[in-house]
């Protein structure tokens, strides 16, 4: 019982983080129709870039806000120069777009860091522990988990309740509309953008000590969290953390009583198993259009 | 005569540089005036408001669009909103996953509208001051069309272009549609309105136009219209020259043609 609370317990912590790569994707593909392939890697570049101002003595608290808004800077320039323009083309077109901007950064950041993996400070320590019962408990781990959820929390009130927020979910219902009303849409887009970059950066940053920082770092969890947001809906926010939450306990349990080597097979499993039998997710919305 | 607000000159539009629409159009709107736009189905009509509001990227394609004298052509429809003309689309554009209070909000989101703007305007419509907190995806057609008109009124816009506002609604609220667009007018607003429902639009309208096939076929004052034989038989459906057989033209004669 204890061993099934403690894979219940990794699988909170991982899943929290899975659920903030969700929250990015359906951000995007919420607002602007796009799958970002490029997420993954905008999630390492924040990382990298936290990292250098580490390195340049900048305390960490500067130097993770200047990894979030370098990262929300180049997914708002992504989607004004290479997006936007692509708009009128085809979700393949849009498609490949992204996935050319993944190369692109992955190559940047191998040329500017180099492709050898970096350790990442963090302030939490992942040998101080926490024991609950006999479940034990990282100090690193509970602060991820804590820290992923407390930005879910933060992103939840920004979209329900600022006019910011209203702005982007008019937007990501009808942008016509929205622009007949006066909202600068291409500008709540970009905004939009920027936040899913940061929120990626975020889970980049708070990956990155327990991963250790390589250019691919993300290419596993940006799997995952897309698994996450198929599993939540991915129309939905509360669909992709809850996703997320998921698919980390599903995938930590499976590990535990099943086999470790297939964990990372768990995701796809569960896309599979959402498109055959709920091909909405948890979450998302029939797929109906009233004409 | 009163000041232009909006002209449009020689405007030729379409879409994707394949499919011309409007083929040097023609009109001026003066401040007070309700001007109608007439036309049958695929006429161009809502193409028209669209290269107004710059809803159709590139477009026009020639001609100019002026809006108090300034250059619309080529802005962004945002922009071309804040600067005073608001558009009332077809299918009215609302938000149905928000509430009718949230659609209200959004015409503040540009130019803050004060409490006493939203009084007045729910004044004017009481029933969305009941469905507040509602979806208005769940509104019946009138109130949505209700709050799409009362939308447009937060932006306080100078010109209002609305879209065929009585499309798939019951008579009776079509006529209190009309009826409140009839009172704005006598407050000052004006208006281009689009419509199918010509005998409600000449009703209101101090001058029309009629558009078929992307041209200007016949313009002038209202009553002048109501009286024009050939608007009377393809748009008012009155009927003349009764056949000695009882039978009907398949195709009614077009004497601007």
């Amino acid at each position: 019982m204890t061993l099934a609370a403690q894979y219940v317990a990794n699988g909170l912590a991982s899943g929290g983080l899975y659920a903030l790569v969700a929250l990015g994707i359906v951000l995007l593909y919420r607002s602007s129709r796009v799958l970002n392939f490029a997420h993954g890697d905008l999630c390492t570049l924040g990382a990298f870039l936290a990292l250098s101002a580490l390195q340049a003595g900048w305390p960490y608290a500067a130097s993770v806000a200047a990894g979030l808004v370098g990262a929300g800077l180049a997914s708002a320039g992504f989607y004004q120069v290479l997006v936007r323009p692509v708009r009128e083309g085809t979700v393949l077109g849009l498609v490949i777009t992204t996935l050319g901007f993944a190369l692109f950064l992955g190559g940047f950041m191998a040329w500017v860091w180099g492709t050898d993996t970096k350790p990442f400070p963090s302030p939490m320590s992942d040998v101080r522990v926490y024991r609950l019962g006999g479940v034990v408990i990282s100090e690193l781990t509970a602060g991820s988990l804590a820290a992923a959820l407390v930005l879910v929390a933060l992103l939840s009130l920004l979209v329900q309740r600022t006019p910011l927020g209203l702005a982007m979910r008019a937007v990501a219902q009808n942008p016509v509309a929205a622009q007949l009303l006066g909202v600068p849409a291409r500008r709540v887009l970009a905004a939009t953008w920027a936040l899913a970059g940061m929120l990626g950066a975020s889970a980049g940053v708070l990956l990155a000590p327990v991963l250790l920082l390589d250019p691919f770092m993300m290419l596993d969890p940006f799997l995952k969290g897309f698994a996450a947001a198929v599993l939540g809906g991915m129309d939905s926010l509360p669909g992709a953390v809850v996703g997320g939450l998921t698919l980390g306990v599903a995938e930590s349990l499976f590990a535990g009583y099943v086999s470790v080597k297939f964990k990372a097979t768990l995701s796809f499993l569960v896309i599979v198993a959402v498109l055959l039998l709920k091909p909405e997710g948890l979450f998302g919305r029939p797929f109906e259009r009233r004409v | 005569m009163s000041a232009e607000l909006l002209s449009v000159r020689n405007v030729e539009a379409g879409y994707r540089r394949r499919l011309v629409v409007l083929r040097g159009v023609s009109l001026s709107v003066r401040e007070g005036q309700v001007v109608a736009l007439l036309g049958s189905n695929g006429a161009g009509k809502t193409t028209l408001l669209r290269t107004v509001m710059g809803l159709i990227p590139d477009q026009p394609e020639k001609g100019e669009v002026r809006f108090r004298g300034a250059l619309l052509n080529g802005r962004d429809p945002d922009a071309i909103t804040r600067l005073g003309v608001a558009l009332v689309p077809e299918g009215r554009g609302i938000f149905p996953e928000l509430t009718v209070a949230e659609n209200l909000q959004l015409a503040g989101y540009a130019r803050r509208y004060t409490r006493s703007d939203l009084d007045a305007v729910l004044d004017r419509f009481p029933v969305l001051r009941e469905r507040g907190r509602q979806l208005a995806g769940t509104l019946s057609g009138g109130e949505q069309q209700m709050l799409a008109v009362a939308r447009a009124l937060l932006l306080r816009p100078s010109l209002l272009l609305l879209d065929e506002p009585s499309l798939g609604l019951a008579p009776r609220v079509v006529a209190e549609i009309f009826s409140t667009l009839r009172s704005l007018n006598q407050e000052g607003m004006t208006l281009l309105l689009v419509e199918q429902n010509a005998r409600m639009a000449l009703e209101v309208a101090h001058y029309g136009y009629v558009l078929e096939a992307g041209r200007l076929v016949l313009e002038g004052p209202a009553d002048r219209l109501r009286e024009d034989p050939n608007v009377q038989e393809l748009y008012l459906g009155v009927q003349r020259e009764a056949s000695p057989k009882g039978f009907r033209r398949w195709r009614p004669k077009r004497r601007w043609a």
